[in-house]
């Protein structure tokens, strides 16, 4: 049976993160996820908002997290090559009379510690956001806001983290968590982690089990929470429509959401959403008719010019509710057993922060922390031909042919780059997409689908039937012609 | 910087029957550009029979069809073809910066002619509701993986839109042992072709609902059937009339579009609702020396028309340059 000093459960954004942040330590790690790829849970419709903080309550640990998490991801994404944009926010109103709630979350914003903020006037927003609707009235500009990819920022933190050590375990559900009496923290393994193919050891669990955060604390007999889906519906744009924006937009907030907003993405498309909804089924992912009514309502609202027409994907993400704030704590019941539950937004910013906390809980609980002698803190930047001017494609192309060689012909993606997608643990044609963007575009994977899948399926040796869109059960196509 | 007297992008029918043409008129310097590993373009996966008819006068499959070109072509030394070479920029004054495996080109032309073709639109661009699990294809795509490569996509089909893509893919899964269990046609007939119509759907009898949208897609990691309602005139749903259909795969076939993102680069006046170049004349642009021709210039139904308008192209583009024959 293995054994690790650690358990981390959940393959998103908080448990790579804590699985990084730990790997500095000398510290057996293992991180365990249940899809067929990281960051295919929650994290894959995150929408890459870095928040600057100016949404919540001054009191609440997400407030606090999430602006040091603001702080943290910059250094986080330069070491790891990911790209970070500093695109700030504008929070817009409408009305004269809406402008009183501006100051109040500046005030509030300002206690968090939320730096640079400002209230501007129509005259700014005209030069600095000429597209919006004329009839803001005034915004509260929050420069500090940025924008990544949620799933490049998972993949990459999840890379470094092995290279770290960490040991990562995909199509890992966990079934059973046995806390094994009275060993005692300091000493032999405490508790037993079992999946359907295999049973491990651990001294420290950490759950960072997203939606399902609430069944995996059940089984280590920790009841008191539950989890609720709140689906969001995002729309996403053509690449040819990046020029509307130029800062990420939202109207004032609601009680249960941000609101509608227009956001800007690191690959250049802008996204519009989300919606939110209370619901009970943790897979139900469907957009419907009325969500997208109600975005294109929002969206128009502040960018006129936006239209139905230029939608070219959509899709739907649960956040995991539980209650009003993040859930980060060491069950003394059940000592050894930490939860990292309800991470809902601003989930992706403060990860982290996430990581920092939970390691000064592990240390409060008595865990000896040594740094390990060596850590490798950086990884080489992954090469977008997109995110790359054409002088520099010039030189990489004569070193590497297979970068010449266009594999998804509306977001340019190369050969190169999804057999590198592959080598870094692509196994899926979502993998590949959410890793590279090649079937992102505007075809929609119409011309290249096909050569990525054979691309994937002889770099697995397996048969094309057998590749799969995320995982078992989602195989591309059924047979080869002429069987029965 | 590279300078030739007239680049072809695309090495379809239309960028094939240009460059004869344009040779045939006079030029001879002449780039032929195209970014897949072979000529012939969509025709090399229509394997069904039909074309050729005006063109040809006899009826070809589509890489019969495409072949009579690539043969022609190849007797006319004065074309270049530069295949697996994909144009990323596109300016106005006619310079083109070309990817191929292991270099970045730049190349100045005298003339261009852009013959690259059309795209289906995609499930997301009708904005059908629901979940987004595999078995989802467009009709192209589902062509390719059959007569390509050798794969059957799936075994209970349902073919949204009736474009003729995707009446032709109906017979298709049919003689591949599939089961078509409908056709869901928003409007109150066909947009196909008659002649397909008959020859894929009605001899097979296979059920077309006419004035019907997909509701929603449902299903987690593969299809597992859709939601069916009727449409009123104004096409908004009857929700009282809804039902669902069972099925392991959707097609999608409801309408192509220009591929025009290049000449867009390059300041081309574009039409935003066809996605074409706003035109006073057959191939022409708003920028003296670029010419667009075949599915790119707008949709054809047939591939004869195509061959017709773009060898016309060609002649234009010989004018333009100052050639004679």
């Amino acid at each position: 049976m293995k054994t690790y000093d650690i358990i981390i459960i959940g393959g998103g954004v908080v448990g790579t993160a804590i699985a990084r942040e730990l790997s500095r330590y000398r510290l057996n790690i293992a991180l365990l996820e249940k899809e067929e790829e990281l960051a295919f849970g929650v994290s894959k419709s995150n929408s890459g908002i870095i928040h600057p903080g100016t949404q919540m309550s001054p009191r609440s640990l997400k407030g606090k997290l999430c602006v040091e998490g603001n702080r943290l991801i910059r250094r986080i994404a330069r070491e790891l090559g990911v790209d970070f944009k500093e695109v700030g926010e504008l929070i817009v109103a409408f009305r004269e009379e809406e402008v009183p709630q501006l100051l109040d979350l500046k005030e509030k914003a300002g206690l968090l510690g939320v730096p640079k903020l400002k209230i501007v006037r129509p005259a700014w927003l005209r030069k600095y956001e000429p597209h919006l609707s004329r009839e803001a009235v005034a915004a509260l500009y929050a420069p500090t806001a940025g924008i990544l990819s949620p799933y490049r920022l998972v993949y990459d933190m999840a890379e470094n983290a092995a290279k770290n050590g960490v040991e990562i375990y995909t199509r890992h559900q966990v079934t059973r968590i046995t806390p094994s009496g009275n060993a005692g923290l300091g000493g032999k393994p405490f508790f037993e982690v079992a999946t359907p193919t295999q049973t491990f050891q651990a001294r420290y669990v950490i759950n960072a089990g997203g939606l399902f955060a609430d069944e995996v604390s059940a089984l280590a007999g920790v009841h008191d929470f539950k989890i609720r889906p709140r689906k969001g519906e995002e729309f996403i744009l053509d690449k040819k429509k990046e020029h509307l924006t130029r800062h990420l937009l939202f109207p004032l907030p609601s009680k249960t959401s941000k609101g509608i907003l227009v956001i800007k993405t690191a690959d250049g498309n802008p996204m519009i959403g989300p919606t939110a909804e209370d619901g009970d089924d943790r897979e139900d992912v469907a957009t419907s008719d009325e969500g997208l009514r109600q975005v294109l309502a929002g969206v128009q609202r502040m960018i006129p010019s936006m239209s139905a027409d230029d939608i070219i994907a959509y899709f739907a993400g649960l956040r995991p509710v539980a209650g009003d704030d993040f859930i980060i704590r060491h069950e003394a019941r059940v000592p050894g057993f930490v939860n990292v539950a309800g991470i809902q937004s601003p989930g992706l910013t403060a990860a982290p922060a996430i990581a920092l906390w939970v390691l000064r809980i592990l240390k409060e609980t008595g865990l000896p922390l040594k740094k390990k002698s060596v850590f490798h803190n950086k990884r080489p930047k992954t090469i977008h031909l997109f995110g790359i001017p054409l002088s520099e494609t010039e030189k990489l192309v004569k070193k590497d042919p297979a970068l010449g060689d266009i594999v998804c012909r509306c977001e340019m993606v190369s050969f190169k780059e999804i057999q590198g997608a592959i080598e870094r643990g692509a196994t899926t044609l979502d993998g590949i997409k959410f890793r590279t963007r090649a079937q992102a575009g505007r075809c929609h994977g119409g011309f290249c689908t096909t050569r990525i899948l054979k691309i994937l399926a002889d770099a697995q040796g397996v048969p094309l039937t057998r590749v799969t869109k995320k995982g078992a059960g989602s195989e591309i196509v059924k047979e080869e012609r002429g069987h029965d | 910087m590279i300078k030739r007297d007239l680049v072809i992008v695309g090495g379809g029918p239309a960028g094939m029957a240009a460059a004869i043409s344009a040779y045939r008129h006079g030029v001879r310097d002449i780039l032929l550009l195209e970014r897949d590993q072979f000529l012939g373009g969509i025709l090399n996966q229509c394997i069904h029979t039909g074309f050729g008819l005006q063109y040809f006068k006899e009826i070809l499959t589509g890489p019969e069809y495409a072949g009579r070109f690539v043969k022609d072509m190849g007797g006319i030394p004065d074309i270049e073809v530069s295949l697996r070479s994909f144009v990323v920029r596109l300016t106005k004054d006619k310079e083109l910066t070309v990817l191929k495996p292991g270099v970045l080109e730049r190349i100045k032309a005298r003339a261009l002619i852009m013959a690259t073709g059309c795209r289906e639109k995609t499930r997301e661009m009708i904005h059908i509701a629901g979940s987004r699990p595999a078995g989802i294809f467009s009709a192209g795509l589902a062509q390719k993986l059959i007569n390509i490569e050798g794969l059957l996509p799936g075994k209970d089909v349902v073919i949204v839109g009736s474009g003729d893509i995707g009446l032709i893919m109906a017979r298709r899964f049919v003689l591949e042992g599939a089961a078509v269990k409908a056709v869901i046609e928003i409007q109150k007939e066909t947009r196909g072709l008659i002649r397909n119509l008959v020859q894929c759907i009605e001899d097979f009898n296979i059920p077309v609902y006419y004035r019907h949208k997909i509701a929603k897609i449902h299903g987690n990691r593969r299809i597992e059937k859709v939601s069916v309602v009727k449409v009123d005139e104004n096409l908004e749903a009857i929700p009282a009339s809804q039902f669902d259909i069972g099925c392991d795969t959707l097609l999608v076939s409801v309408g192509l579009i220009p591929e025009n993102e290049l000449i867009e680069m390059a300041g081309v006046a574009i039409d935003k609702k066809t996605n074409t170049p706003q035109a006073k004349a057959l191939n022409a642009t708003s920028i003296p020396g670029i010419f667009v021709c075949g599915n790119a210039f707008k949709i054809y139904d047939l591939v004869d028309a195509v061959s017709r308008d773009s060898a016309e192209a060609g002649r234009q583009a010989a004018k333009y340059l100052g050639a004679t024959p």
